[in-house]
């Protein structure tokens, strides 16, 4: 949502890529935004991957003589059950530990497989101009005039539920916040000294596309790719939320959050601890994406 | 000139919305799982099935299925709902007007919070900009997925401030005319229905108004600051206007257009949010009709539905097509 404002500048952002590098890296580690929410989906990453070790309890181990026991601190906790348990007895702490490996799952692969069809899409559009953008941009308009959030409830309701049908819907729905802001960029860059020199020099189109405009755009990208991963965590976390992501024995942020709707006055925490987890991580994403932007983007520096 | 290119949009519009139509359709007929045989159950013997396929029409083949379709979408008719047995549009002729009061509603509020905010952090000029840009960023992030689900938490369960599901208190029975209830209670002068409409309102209302406020408030203070090094601006002040007088007067004037522009496809992207925001507050509008229609398979309504959003997304788009092009003086005079 926030790409509104955002990539206009970075057009005027040219200039070979190789030189930039090394400055890059120092303006990434300059940028509190990135160190910080970079470091939280770090630690999210060493979570999802570790979960085995780190989780206290097994996310799925009921036992009904435990049930709905209020976090440590409350009147009434136990001690092992940091964030209590639910109605079944499960550790919610361990539930939100393994969560973090759907939630994560779908962030990276979901955003990617959007980036990389609608980064197509819209080099081939703003490169071509003509027919091929004309067709790319309607298919945009089409796809934007749809509610996004019936979109992919309807085409995971159409593939059969699972983490596969959830990465399918977010890549077929989301293509086109890449394929608009890469197709503006692109355009822009066409016109730029160093691709019109590389036409004299007489390099073939798709090596220009590829090889001269793509790392001229790829800053706005990896911004946008880390906004899309957001996103990406909060439609997962829909569609667990309306019973349609993965089965229910295993633990996702959404899937929690429903469950806790249930029990919610009775135990306000199976409900709070994945909601205040999927705020922070998107979030997180969100600044992270942010702070990319500003980093890489030698006008904002300014 | 101005009126040439709103044709040519116009009908931009009408091949969208067609082409919405086609790939919803298309969607429908690939998708495994008949909505048949769940309507009825496994006890259905197979002349059942088959004469409520041909019921529905669903033993056409695809292209004659859709030529009907189409053929009654030009007709004012939608079909049958499969899982509720009544006609779409008169169902969505029930439920629309909750879910246009809830958007406007919706937009209302983020028009006032994102135009107060913005002018304010206008008129402060760098003193708490630190704030307003961080609490900013924070609304610019969250999405009305987890508002909504923060709102019901705190604002209604730990709180009980507002009703968490519904639209009126159930033990009323307020005989409306129509559908809009909240429009008819102030016009007819109810003011306790109005009370109670908007309280079970406030909590998705406000749950979809954030994100459209952040995006308005980072747009709006930009175009404001801009605006006020302008020589109109300093001429006023020369002239001796207040501060505020020349920020929601003088620089706003000039900053709204730019900023419906840059903020327009946002709107459409909260008439998107009712679908979820509506299921988590029980709220009988179409956004929460349309899960249902997906789980249950409904394929009439799940067209209508979609058709009725697609509507909506483009004929906002070129309201606001329409206004930017009004507030912009060069092509007014143009």
């Amino acid at each position: 949502m926030a790409e509104v404002a955002l990539n206009h500048d970075a057009a005027v952002a040219a200039g070979p890529p190789k030189l930039r590098r090394r400055s890059a890296l120092r303006a990434l580690l300059a940028q509190p935004k990135v160190v910080f929410a970079g470091g939280f989906i770090v630690l999210l990453i060493l979570l999802a991957l570790f979960a085995p070790v780190i989780a206290p309890h097994d996310p799925l181990d009921q036992d009904l003589l435990s049930g709905t026991l209020p976090p440590a601190g409350f009147a009434g906790a136990q001690p092992g059950y940091w964030l209590g348990t639910d109605d079944l007895g499960r550790d919610v702490l361990s539930r939100l530990i393994y969560g973090t490996r759907v939630a994560l799952t779908v962030a990276f692969v979901a955003a990617f497989a959007a980036a990389l069809l609608g980064t197509v899409l819209g080099l081939f559009a703003g490169f071509y101009g003509g027919a091929v953008d004309a067709i790319v941009s309607r298919l945009v308009e089409i796809w934007m005039a749809f509610p996004p959030v019936l979109l992919s409830i309807l085409i995971v309701a159409i593939m059969g539920s699972g983490v596969r049908s959830v990465i399918v819907a977010i890549a077929i729905i989301d293509w086109t916040r890449f394929a608009r802001v890469v197709r503006a960029e692109t355009m822009a860059q066409a016109k730029a000294d160093y691709v019109v020199a590389a036409r004299v020099l007489g390099f073939g189109r798709l090596a220009i596309l590829f090889r001269e405009i793509l790392p001229n755009v790829a800053p706005v990208l990896l911004a946008l790719v880390t906004l899309e991963m957001g996103i990406a965590v909060i439609v997962e976390a829909i569609l667990s939320f309306v019973g349609l992501s993965v089965s229910s024995d295993t633990p996702t942020w959404g899937g929690m959050i429903a469950q806790g709707r249930q029990i919610i006055y009775q135990a306000w925490w199976v409900f709070a601890a994945p909601l205040a987890a999927l705020f922070a991580t998107v979030l997180a994403f969100n600044q992270l994406g942010d702070g990319l932007r500003r980093a890489l983007d030698p006008v904002m520096q300014r | 000139m101005l009126a040439s290119s709103l044709i040519k949009r116009a009908v931009m519009a009408a091949v969208t919305l067609f082409g919405v139509a086609v790939i919803v359709f298309l969607l429908l007929r690939v998708a495994p799982g008949d909505p048949i045989a769940m309507m009825i159950g496994p006890g259905a013997s197979a002349e059942d099935i088959a004469s409520l396929r041909a019921h529905y029409g669903l033993d056409q083949p695809f292209l004659t299925q859709f030529v009907i379709w189409l053929a009654g979408i030009l007709h004012g008719d939608l079909g049958t709902s499969i899982s509720l047995h009544r006609n779409v549009v008169e169902l969505l002729r029930e439920r629309l007007p909750a879910t246009l009061e809830l958007a406007i509603v919706a937009c209302a509020v983020a028009v006032i919070l994102g135009g107060s905010v913005a002018i304010l952090g206008t008129w402060l000029r760098g003193r708490g900009e630190g704030a307003i840009d961080a609490a900013n960023g924070i609304m610019l992030a969250v999405p009305d997925f987890v508002w909504a689900l923060a709102f019901v938490l705190v604002l209604g369960v730990f709180w009980q401030a507002f009703p968490l599901s519904g639209r009126i208190d159930p033990s009323i029975d307020p005989h409306f005319t129509t559908g809009f209830y909240l429009f008819e209670s102030i016009f007819t002068g109810r003011f306790d229905l109005t009370r109670d409409i908007l309280a079970h309102m406030a909590m998705p209302a406000l749950a979809l108004a954030l994100p459209l406020a952040a995006i308005i408030i980072r747009i709006l203070k930009d175009a404001l600051s801009e605006a006020m090094l302008q020589d109109y601006v300093l001429l006023a002040r020369v002239k001796g206007m207040s501060e505020l007088r020349l920020i929601a007067g003088e620089a706003l004037r000039n900053a709204v257009g730019p900023t419906l522009a840059l903020t327009g496809v946002q709107f459409t992207f909260l008439i998107g949010g009712t679908v979820i925001v509506e299921r988590i507050f029980a709220y009988p509008g179409i956004g929460s009709m349309a899960i249902d229609a997906v789980i249950n398979r409904d394929l009439p309504l799940i067209q209508g539905l979609v058709l009725v959003f697609g509507a909506l997304f483009i004929l906002i788009n070129l309201a606001i097509d329409v206004a930017v092009a009004a507030l912009n003086p060069r092509l007014r005079h143009g």
